[in-house]
């Protein structure tokens, strides 16, 4: 065990080295810069923006300083804050840098402000894809071909197929045109979140509907669900002590890359609801260049999928003894 | 498990979300965008003025119909009689949120923190109509400068031994006015200490630049103007005078002896006292002298960039979080200001919550106690917004509802300084033919446009300035203008015919090369092309493609003139021609066409210093006039504002800046609001005007005066 997660450690700094790096470069090539506007900037105001953000200086020295942790800038911050005496700097120390964009605030007060509005947009659309997706899983395992089941895996499939954005319309058409219940967008209190939770989970809890029910069928017809049977436990034992826990493994494997998913996939679904989290930054930043926030968001999602796919990996081993670390 | 899970989930979420509530604002409007920031000095966007102008005051506002100037800060002014210098009187009365006066020298501060290289300002131009103000921005602090009698001149070692020289270019200020240098040093030539490097007439009597060392003088700056003007538009970069050998000794001598000032040292000492044209005789009188009389001054001063910081409140967060006091200054907590209203709380992309400023002078006429800003940039959501009343104003409805808008009452599209246009790339065969761009001008159908894609009532443009602009006349390109729509058409397009044969194209010529018209990414803009190409191909029969970038890339590609033809648009900072025209100079930065014409040059230097209204505003039109002849540039139409507003908003104009004033803004008592709907024209279709009751937010002083 402290092996596997030693071993997992040290992945996970070369991955994360190879994504920044990767990532840094990448974002720099595109063309275009932060501050290119509509109105072009008169060349000597243009400079000393340039200089102030260190964009004026050979990209190698760029990476460095971003990376750190020495400060390159002999000047220290080389303008009217700062005396100089920083002498630590960059991701390393944990500092990603102030936003390019949102020039009042660094990005880890960006993300430090919308990661958890995402969070919790993100568990009450696990939630509603849990409750959804494993409840008509099981039940279409048990009652299999019977109409229950056709009429679930049709909405499964319809899950699936439809985009979460059209799932948000129709929602908004009913639940605040049609039927005045839900605000229609915002942010503020739990109301604001249900629509959103309940569009951003819709496709989650259709894919773990259709897992759920492969799952169990298969072990449904295990041997050992027969002897429970045999022995004359009832069928609600049989089903939540020994059925579920093996019928579940598709489904906890799936977790780890869906919560990441659902935590920083909700862009659309945060635009078209307007809520302030972190999935609106993965597609603005880039568009905006806002480099350092670009920079950030891109590296709190490899730490998310990273992480939480190690989860996944300790959740298998107590789930099914036959799985061990090692060979994972 | 995963019910455990479940519950869990829910529980933490909904604690999440109930920690960060608050209570609805007594007015809440949608900005569009998240601002990028709230320091005045660095701000260049729309959201960004609509937050400043409720949270700071700058010495003028504006009214919020005519967009006159109005006294902010300061309660009156004059203009000296060759309407070159500003006298403020500042009240006495103003506030900041600290409780401390707002100063004269709060403006200085503010103003030269503005104009400073090192803060960055976007906007530092819009200062540069004080005396003195280009040379404060563009000096750079790596440059020394002597200081003695021999003569203005910086310095900057490009190596040991190897430095290069230059004016100090507001020391020669005084010259400006058709002078020209005479060049003394000649490649190779060894000078000797005190020798005279170049000469320039100085009244009746000759001014040299000395050397205060001796020398070798490596090479004569071989693009150096010999005319004053033209060197001290750029004394401190491309317009340097040689580059010398210098034994690096007595460079280390004259520095020791405080001979050399490095440039930070020069601009406070130097610079500011004398050149810079700013000054504070006391507290409440603040002298601005200006470069030449510039008639909107008054706006430019009514206008964000413009607005005082306090500089205690930057000191002390400097000396309080020396790395990061950019930010925690920013902060709700820390942020002091001078408006009507204060930052109250902020979460990027959702909010900005202003309450209402106990400390501002005039708290008394400000109506709401507080005003939620927020940041909704789907447009289909801010309308939803709007439409279930959780919004009281947004600026932009999507296109498509914009006919189900028109008869109602909250939606009223007027006149807005702004300009659609196609630039064509001058530098490109065959759009470096005047001809061909009149052509392709004349065969586009400006009304379909209009009436078919942008819909809110946007008038069809056949020239660059909107109208709108006081006594500046609406000038057009030539066109038919029979009256006759479909007579005019054809007739427009035999004679784009005509010029495009005379250019050597279509029967009998060479055939038109396929080309491209580059727009970024945006339902409206493609909707657009596809007419204009359209109809090229219709009238013309030529072949074009259309080709769309993302934004910044799109804006990579028209900086660089990597485009044939490319959409653009222009919004007027000011109400004066100036913001429409001075940006297409030769080699302007926002001129991107390539298209260069010297007399339009002439005319536009003359009008910034034309000192005869009439005179000046008559150059801006022959300006205009030659633009439009050439055409480096198609125009397509004059823009409307969409605004959609909750009837029951007092206090809210629409004027041609599109500029709204959240002072003076309150909400109508229902007998208000019956009159004001009395008013309406007929067949105006009413809405709900969700508000609180009877006057609740509208101060005494303005109940009845409305």
């Amino acid at each position: 065990m402290l092996r596997f997660l030693l071993r997992r450690a040290l992945w996970f700094a070369v991955t994360l080295w190879v994504v920044v790096t990767v990532s840094f470069f990448l974002m720099r090539g595109v063309r275009g810069g932060p501050f290119d506007g509509e109105r072009a900037l008169n060349p000597a105001i243009e400079r000393n923006i340039a200089a102030r953000y260190h964009l004026d200086w050979p990209l190698w020295k760029q990476y460095l300083q971003y990376v750190g942790p020495l400060n390159l800038d002999e000047h220290g911050p080389r303008f009217l804050g700062g005396d100089g005496s920083e002498l630590l700097t960059g991701i390393t120390t944990g500092d990603f840098g102030p936003s390019f964009k949102y020039r009042d605030f660094s990005v880890n007060d960006v993300i430090g402000q919308s990661l958890p509005i995402s969070v919790s947009l993100g568990f009450i659309a696990l939630a509603w894809a849990l409750l959804l997706g494993l409840s008509s899983g099981i039940a279409s395992a048990l009652w299999r071909g019977s109409r229950t089941d056709v009429t679930l895996r049709l909405a499964a499939t319809a899950g699936i197929a439809l985009p979460n954005f059209t799932v948000a319309g129709f929602l908004v058409i009913g639940f605040v045109f049609l039927v005045p219940l839900l605000p229609v967008a915002g942010y503020g209190t739990w109301r604001h979140l249900v629509l959103p939770g309940f569009a951003l989970g819709a496709p989650f809890a259709a894919y773990i509907s259709r897992l759920t029910r492969t799952g169990m069928l298969e072990v449904l017809s295990h041997d050992y669900i027969r002897t429970a049977h045999a022995k004359g436990l009832p069928p609600r034992i049989v089903l939540l002590r020994h059925a579920i826990k093996g019928g579940l493994l598709p489904v906890i494997s799936y977790l780890g890359p869906a919560t990441a998913g659902i935590l920083t996939g909700s862009l659309v679904i945060e635009r078209i609801f307007a809520i302030p989290g972190t999935g609106s930054h993965f597609v603005n930043s880039a568009l905006n260049r806002d480099y350092t926030l670009a920079m950030g968001v891109t590296i709190l999602y490899t730490v998310l999928v990273y992480g939480l796919n190690t989860l996944v990996d300790l959740a298998y081993t107590l789930l099914d003894p036959r799985i061990e670390l090692e060979q994972s | 498990m995963a019910f455990a899970l479940l519950g869990l989930a829910g529980v933490l979420a909904l604690g999440l979300a109930a920690g960060t509530r608050l209570a609805p604002a007594d007015m809440t409007y949608n900005n569009g965008a998240e601002v990028s920031t709230l320091d005045p000095a660095t701000v260049s966007g729309v959201p960004e003025g609509r937050v400043l102008k409720a949270i700071f005051e700058g010495l003028c506002v504006k009214d919020p119909r005519t967009l006159e100037p109005l006294p902010g800060v300061a309660e009156a002014w004059e203009l000296s009689a060759d309407r070159r210098t500003y006298t403020f009187h500042l009240r006495a009365d103003a506030r900041w949120s600290n409780g401390d006066p707002v100063t004269a020298q709060d403006f200085l501060f503010s103003w030269r923190r503005f104009l400073h290289p090192a803060t960055a300002a976007e906007y530092a131009y819009q200062l540069w109509y004080v005396r003195g103000g280009e040379q404060y921005t563009l000096l750079d602090d790596a440059l020394e400068y002597v200081d003695g009698e021999e003569g203005p001149l910086w310095f900057q070692e490009l190596a040991p031994g190897r430095v290069r020289v230059g004016f100090a270019g507001p020391e020669l200020e005084v010259l400006a006015g058709g002078r020209t240098l005479r060049v003394d040093a000649r490649d190779g030539e060894r000078v000797a200490r005190g020798t005279a490097l170049c000469r320039y007439p100085f009244g009746v009597d000759e001014q040299g630049v000395y050397l205060p060392c001796d020398a070798t003088v490596l090479r004569v700056n071989p693009a150096l103007s010999r005319e004053v003007d033209e060197v001290l538009a750029d004394p401190c970069g491309a317009q340097w005078l040689a580059e010398l050998e210098v034994d690096p000794a007595a460079l280390a001598e004259l520095r020791a002896a405080g001979r050399l000032l490095p440039g930070a040292r020069y601009r406070r000492e130097v610079v500011e006292p004398h050149l810079l044209g700013l000054s504070a005789p006391d507290a409440r009188t603040l002298v601005v002298a200006l470069k030449a009389p510039t008639p909107y001054f008054l706006q430019i001063v009514a206008f964000y960039p413009l607005f005082p910081v306090n500089r205690r409140n930057l000191d002390e967060a400097r000396e309080r979080w020396p790395g990061d006091w950019e930010l925690r200054w920013m902060r709700p907590e820390n942020l002091v200001t001078n408006g009507p209203y204060r930052i109250e709380f902020r979460r990027v992309n959702d909010r900005i919550r202003l309450r209402k400023s106990e400390t501002y002078w005039d708290a008394a006429n400000v109506a709401f106690d507080s005003i939620d800003v927020l940041a909704v940039d789907h447009l289909g959501t801010s309308l939803n917004l709007y439409l279930t009343g959780a919004l009281d104003w947004i600026d932009r409805p999507i296109t498509n509802v914009i006919p189900r808008l028109m008869p109602r009452e909250d939606f009223d599209p007027q006149p807005y300084l702004g300009s659609y246009f196609y630039r064509f790339n001058t530098t490109r065969p065959p759009f470096d033919d005047p001809r061909v761009r009149r052509a392709l001008s004349l065969a586009v159908d400006r009304r379909a446009i209009v009436e078919k894609i942008t819909k809110a009532g946007e008038r069809a443009a056949w020239g660059l300035a909107p109208p709108g602009m006081g006594a500046y006349p609406t000038v057009e390109t030539a066109h038919a203008r029979s009256g006759d729509v479909a007579a005019d058409l054809a007739t427009d397009v035999a004679e784009a015919r005509r010029l495009l044969a005379e250019a050597g194209f279509g029967p009998g010529g060479a055939e038109f090369p396929t080309f491209e018209i580059l727009y970024n990414t945006d339902q409206t803009h493609k909707d657009i092309a596809e007419v204009v190409a359209s109809e090229w191909k219709q009238h013309l029969g030529l072949n074009v493609k259309l080709l769309n970038q993302e934004w910044k890339v799109y804006l990579d590609s028209q900086k660089n003139k990597d485009y044939d033809v490319c959409r653009s648009a222009w919004i007027g900072d000011y109400a004066d021609p100036n913001t429409f025209l001075d940006m297409w100079v030769t080699d302007g930065d926002n001129n991107r066409t390539g298209w260069s014409n010297a007399r339009y040059d002439e005319l536009i230097r003359q009008a910034a210093a034309e000192s005869d209204e009439a005179a000046r505003l008559a150059q801006f039109v022959e300006a205009e006039g030659l633009l439009l002849e050439e055409l480096p540039i198609l125009p397509l139409y004059y823009y409307s504002t969409r605004n959609l507003v909750n009837p029951r908003l007092g206090g809210f104009h629409a004027n041609v800046l599109d500029e709204h004033f959240p002072k003076f803004w309150y909400w109508k008592s229902d007998a208000e609001l019956a009159r004001d709907r009395a008013a309406l024209p007929p067949g105006t279709v009413l809405v709900d005007a969700p508000g609180p009751a009877a006057g609740k937010y509208a101060p005494a002083a303005r109940t009845e005066d409305r």
